[in-house]
């Protein structure tokens, strides 16, 4: 049973890993402000929940588990919001999103 | 949350508490906005669904990042919710979802911008603005 959790763990901080490190690699590759956000955003919700997941499976039932789902709950509600900041500050120094515009944008 | 659970810690955070409150409350700092209480029957059956989605979704980001397949798109959506608290809960959980993210509010037109034309299609649908009118209930 150690060995099932512990293989499980595993398979989760590589997908974790696999996560960020392509959200990094988005960071670097893709053409604009906008765009960046969205490999940002990659990193901060796959990354950081598998990472968290992993180690909620290595703590098992104590106090220690409440904190780690604390830390997920923060990131969950404090993440959309910086990552909105970003866009929306971008756009009010006039910053157009490169690609197509569908429609009449506000 | 440390583990310990003396007499004198507890009623120390008890009363710290305490103070805050009568501070808020002296500086006039509380408003009528609290907490969500009708989000909470419904809460569970959304964040599942809404977990599934982020999954989805952050397969398909990196899918798109690893091809190189880029043609951002912007469009406006329509929030069909009534209170604030609901269409925060829209906004952010279309940022949650990578490939799109909310760039400006205005009244109840969101200004999304998607990484994709099936991210774009995928919000037009407006599959997710139902599911927070329904986790809105009728208010």
């Amino acid at each position: 049973m150690d060995l099932f959790i512990d293989v499980i763990t595993g398979l989760c901080f590589f997908v974790g890993s696999l996560s960020i490190i392509i959200g990094a690699c988005g960071l670097i590759k893709l053409p604009d402000v906008f765009s960046r956000i969205h490999a940002a955003g990659m990193i901060d919700t796959g990354g950081t929940a598998f990472f968290l997941l992993g180690m909620i499976l290595q703590t098992g039932w104590s106090l220690i588990t409440v904190k780690l789902i604390l830390i997920g709950v923060f990131v969950f509600f404090t993440s959309p919001v910086t990552s909105h900041v970003t866009a929306n500050l971008a756009r009010q120094k006039n910053l157009m999103p490169v690609g197509k515009k569908i429609g009449k944008l506000l | 949350m440390s583990g310990h659970y003396s007499f004198l810690i507890t009623s120390l955070g008890v009363l710290s508490c305490a103070f805050c409150v009568y501070v808020a409350r002296r500086a006039k700092l509380i408003d009528n906005e609290g907490l969500p209480l009708f989000f909470f029957p419904r809460l569970f059956n959304y964040l599942i669904w809404l977990f599934k989605e982020i999954f989805i979704s952050n397969l398909n980001t990196a899918k798109v990042i690893i091809s190189g397949k880029i043609e951002p798109e912007t469009f406006t959506v329509k929030a069909s919710q009534s209170t604030d608290v609901a269409k925060v809960t829209y906004a952010n959980s279309i940022t949650l979802t990578p490939g799109t993210v909310t760039t400006k509010i205005k009244d109840n037109m969101f200004e999304v911008h998607a990484l994709n034309s099936d991210f774009g299609k995928d919000v037009r649908s407006n599959v997710m603005d139902k599911k927070v009118k329904w986790l809105e209930g009728d208010q």
